[in-house]
């Protein structure tokens, strides 16, 4: 699934026009990535939480030359998934019932 | 932020659609993805990243009060990776030294 599909499901089931749809699909990941940007935490019930981490200075090695690294402090971010999504995800069994593995 | 504040500020930046259509079309975005992930579809959103499920095996576990062996089944699990765009926007380079303002140090 891409943006544009996400567009096309917010045309069909919305029923706002393409290019409604379209600015309207943009907005809401531009507002979850500026908040992200600033630091702050972003919670979607049902889904899941995406989190802004920050990562402390600390010393690498470089795997293919041996060389030590200093890996500078940075803030990466990390998704949570909610236990609603988690347990959507697992309402057939692993590897079990026809078309499970499709 | 949580998802109703997003709606909030999704409403502030269009105020010719409704809050309740807002909203709507929040909670249709994160359906959308809900569905395709149960599908078992990868999302692939640019400039912010990509979710995809993989599954983790199935594993002996020990119950930590009991000691009791227990079988933990095979469980599929939502992975995100960060885009780039988005990765870097949050490290604050180069994008948030940008816009962020002023520095410290002139």
């Amino acid at each position: 699934m891409t943006k544009a599909e996400i567009v096309e499901t917010i045309y069909e089931r919305v029923g706002f026009s393409k290019k409604e749809s379209a600015d309207l699909v943009e907005t809401v990941f531009h507002i979850i990535k500026e908040t992200l940007a600033d630091g702050e935490k972003v919670k979607i019930s049902g889904f899941g939480n995406f989190v802004v981490r920050k990562k402390n200075e600390r010393k690498g090695r470089n795997p293919q030359t041996g060389e030590e690294i200093r890996l500078p402090a940075r803030r990466v971010l990390t998704f949570k998934p909610s236990l609603v999504l988690k347990n959507i995800l697992n309402e057939e069994p692993v590897g079990g019932g026809p078309g499970a593995d499709s | 932020m949580t998802k109703s504040g997003l709606i909030e500020k999704v409403a502030e930046k269009t105020p010719h659609i409704s809050k309740k259509d807002t909203e709507v079309v929040v909670n249709t975005i994160f359906d959308a993805m809900t569905d395709a992930l149960k599908k078992g579809e990868r999302i692939e959103i640019r400039g912010f990243g990509s979710f995809q499920v993989k599954v983790r095996e199935a594993r002996e576990g020990r119950n930590p009060k009991t000691g009791e062996e227990v079988q933990i089944p095979a469980k599929r699990t939502p992975f995100f990776k960060v885009g780039k765009e988005l990765k870097e926007m949050v490290d604050g380079e180069p994008a948030a030294a940008a816009a962020g303002g002023e520095r410290v140090r002139a």
